[in-house]
């Protein structure tokens, strides 16, 4: 079982990504969980078809610690499964410790049976503390994809997320997998992504480009593959989801200054 | 080589220049510095406390007729239940919650959640079930962490009940010590309570005690003697104390300060806030129970009641002569060493030494320098991040109630008869050759035992029984092993029956454990192993 966490800046598309690229997996016969680690809960919205289960905080919260793993994790499209940790409303509580809480229950209650092949965590933003770092601690996902794209902020993130990696990576096994580039149709957007890749140790496992395809997928509860199984933007998420299958470079990231990494992108970006 | 330099040379260089300047040995008594709350170095086992406990389990959590509630997980609250034997008898209102353990015993999902909602709840049941006349909010380190806004619950649940209700962030990780859990508990007694009431005094001279918790029912004993003198006890902090009375504490005419550390800010703030002098008083000791008197009766300068002091100090010393003298003939010529408190190491020889007993080695967990050196080094002291986290409240003559006792000539004349409104620490009243010892930790405590070699160790549970397996005798000042009074003239002979006892039955000096004769490894000799 390959246990793979997706980080990335707030809004970058994280989980229409994470669902897109498990919907491709999925059709390839690949067994898969998708754990959504975001209060908002909206990880597993186009693999679910828009299903609104119950996170595993509310009912932990409601109905205690004897859970039915059935009424936090139900299965959607191509055999895929989705569970939401959940967690409180914004500005109360602790959303972190929600996510630990959260995975140690799932865990408890065998919900990461052995004949999967994928466990997929979709974190959000940033590192923000260790409750968002639950996923790449000793025992949980080895694998870490960072999405990001040409934008400053985004990249600026990326970096940032890798220094959260190495952290966990020179103690535990993580490792980066690589960066996905989620196009913005920023100007030399490939080799930008590309080069922060390389100076990360790091390489650019796929550019996803813009597509309306995708928002089309989205206000209809699903995934390009599910719902225009023949478009263009289909074959983009089928070979990301090959690439990742077939994926043998796993690094501990080298972060880089700031300094470093506004040279690059004057190099890429400005200049150009 | 001296005490001092014995015990330091085994620290490794970083550590030792940390700690040489928290531990001195006393040359020049009127000329010594010593550094104080500062942060405990990492791995030193100090006796500290946290911020909580300074505020829930010194300050407000004596109060009897106040509902103070542990907002926290449970083992806070829980372990912060009697430990420190503050007694308390219901008054008229028949209440007294001291028994009880109040607390939100937060669980995983309140953690995740937040917690307002059942602090709310928790605070809803305990109206209805006990109406308490005020509620205190004490916080622990997960509220501070994720956030719970307990003053706004406070001000809700005031609000929707009446009752004043005081939210205080005295999460346990603020802070060096538990001094900053008293400094808060402090600002909110003095915001929130103290000048609400309007019940004057009745007697001709009346006194607030600050800084006494009623530790094995030391406060009464005060309180028996000052009401035989004839002075009215309007409010005690917070010693058996209550909401009821601190909030009429304003309209009293002397504060009396007991422990300097816990409660100073109150004293300052009253003083200036309504013109309140007072006086550093010690009524542990016979000779300083006497002294304290004298100069609250030198302050009032009623010839009247100077006559009424000296007869009910003539009355008590005969009452206790006689048991007295046969504890001097017991105690004299012992040596002890004493931690306990922000003013008791200091208060405790004074009375060790009415026995004859000679204190070796003393010192504080959390005091500042002032309590070691005397109030005159308070503008030299540095201020660091540390203390300047911890909330300072400035207050300002209140319009009407600002009465100034005598004017500031005549205090001037006082002064120089009596301590009025400083406190000159407690160094000035050791001799040279003693050792002092701030922030004390294990290390230090074993290594000064064995080196000084004290007959008797005053400190807290944490440290008392492995000082007793090592063959010295020790006693608890944090609850006195379950005894006292300790205080006026009847406690000194129940203190010097106390000590007496330990000293005259220190059991474990009688055993000779294995280790001292028989070897801990054995082994034989082979050729070739």
């Amino acid at each position: 079982m390959r246990q793979v966490a997706i980080y990335g800046k707030g809004g970058i598309g994280k989980s229409t990504t994470t669902q897109n690229l498990t919907a491709g997996l999925g059709e390839m016969g690949k067994k898969i969980m998708i754990v959504g680690c975001d209060p908002k809960a909206d990880s597993t919205r186009l693999v679910l078809g828009g299903l609104a289960q119950k996170t595993v905080l509310d009912t932990l919260r409601e109905e205690g610690d004897d859970i039915d793993l059935d009424t936090v994790l139900k299965v959607g499209y191509a055999g895929i499964k989705g569970v939401e940790s959940g967690g409180p409303e914004p500005g109360v509580g602790c959303a972190g410790r929600g996510i630990i809480t959260s995975i140690g229950l799932l865990e408890r209650l065998g919900a990461y049976e052995a004949d999967l092949d994928y466990v997929f965590y979709d974190v959000l933003g940033d590192v923000v503390c260790g409750g968002f770092a639950m996923p790449i601690r000793e025992g949980k996902a080895q694998e870490i994809y960072i999405v990001c794209s040409g934008e400053m902020m985004a990249l600026y993130a990326a970096n940032n997320i890798s220094k959260g990696v190495s952290k966990y990576a020179n103690t535990g096994g993580v490792r980066l997998g690589g960066l996905i580039c989620n196009s913005r149709k920023v100007d030399g957007e490939a080799e930008l992504v590309a080069a922060v890749a390389k100076e990360l140790g790091t390489q650019m496992i796929h550019f996803v480009p813009r597509d309306n395809a995708v928002q089309k997928a989205e206000i209809n509860k699903k995934t390009v593959i599910d719902f225009s199984p023949d478009v263009p933007q289909a074959d983009e998420y089928r070979t990301l989801a090959r690439k990742i299958d077939g994926n043998d470079m796993f690094v501990v990231p080298k972060p880089m200054s700031i300094d470093r990494l506004e040279q690059i992108l004057m190099e890429h970006g400005i200049l150009d | 080589m001296d005490e001092r330099t014995k015990l330091l040379e085994k620290y490794s260089s970083r550590v030792y220049k940390n700690r040489k300047e928290h531990v001195i040995q006393l040359e020049n008594i009127t000329d010594q510095t010593i550094t104080a709350n500062t942060r405990a170095i990492p791995g030193s086992m100090t006796a500290r406390g946290c911020c909580y406990a300074g505020c829930k389990g010194v300050v407000v959590g004596p109060l009897r007729d106040v509902l103070v509630i542990t907002h926290g997980p449970i083992g806070c609250g829980f372990y912060s239940w009697g430990t420190r034997r503050n007694k308390a008898k219901a008054g008229e209102d028949g209440k007294n919650f001291i028994p009880y353990c109040f607390s939100t015993d937060m669980q995983e999902s309140d953690i995740v959640f937040g917690g307002e909602k059942k602090l709310e709840k928790a605070l809803d049941e305990a109206v209805e079930i006990f109406h308490p006349a005020c509620i205190m909010i004490c916080s622990t380190c997960p509220i501070g962490l994720i956030g719970d806004d307990v003053q706004a619950v406070a001000k809700r649940t005031e609000e929707k009940y009446g009752i004043t209700t005081i939210g205080y962030s005295c999460e346990g990780y603020k802070g060096v010590s538990q001094s900053a859990g008293h400094h808060i508990a402090n600002n909110g007694l003095m915001k929130y309570i103290v000048g609400t009431g309007d019940q004057k005094p009745k007697a001709k001279y009346s006194v607030n005690i600050l800084g006494e918790y009623n530790i094995g029912g030391d406060g009464w004993e005060e309180e028996r003697i000052l009401k035989r003198i004839g002075y009215e006890v309007v409010s005690v902090f917070t010693g058996d104390g209550a909401y009821s009375t601190i909030r009429n504490s304003h309209l009293a005419d002397l504060n009396l300060v007991m422990c300097h550390r816990s409660i100073n800010y109150i004293a300052e703030m009253m003083k200036t806030k309504y013109g309140i002098d007072w006086l550093k008083v010690n009524f542990i000791g016979v000779g300083a129970t006497c002294k304290s008197l004298r100069d609250m009766a030198k302050y009032f300068g009623d010839p009247e009641l100077i006559a009424r002091t000296e007869e009910v100090i003539q009355d008590e010393l005969a009452s206790i002569y006689d048991d007295m003298e046969y504890y001097k003939s017991k105690l004299k010529g012992k040596t002890a060493g004493i931690f306990v408190g922000g003013s008791r190491a200091h208060h405790y020889q004074l009375l060790l030494k009415d026995l004859g007993v000679e204190t070796i080695i003393a010192g504080y967990e959390f005091a500042h320098r002032d309590d070691y050196e005397g109030r005159q080094v308070i503008p030299f002291i540095k201020e660091d991040a540390d203390n300047k986290n911890i909330e300072t409240i400035t207050v300002s003559p209140d319009e009407k109630l600002y009465r100034e006792r005598y004017t500031p000539e005549k205090l001037e004349e006082l002064r120089q008869e009596i301590e009025i409104d400083t406190y000159d620490g407690m160094i000035p009243d050791m001799n040279p050759g003693h050792v002092v010892v701030d922030d004390y930790n294990y290390f230090e405590t074993d290594e000064l035992i064995k080196i000084m070699k004290p007959d008797i160790f005053f400190s807290g549970i944490k440290d008392k029984y492995t000082i007793l397996k090592g063959g010295t005798a020790s006693r608890q000042m944090h609850s006195y092993d379950y005894s006292g009074p300790y205080s006026g003239f009847r406690g000194a002979v129940l203190f010097a029956k106390d000590v007496t006892m330990s000293l005259y039955t220190n059991a474990w000096a009688y055993v000779t454990p294995p280790w001292k004769n028989t070897p801990m490894l054995t082994g034989t000799l082979t050729e070739n192993a």
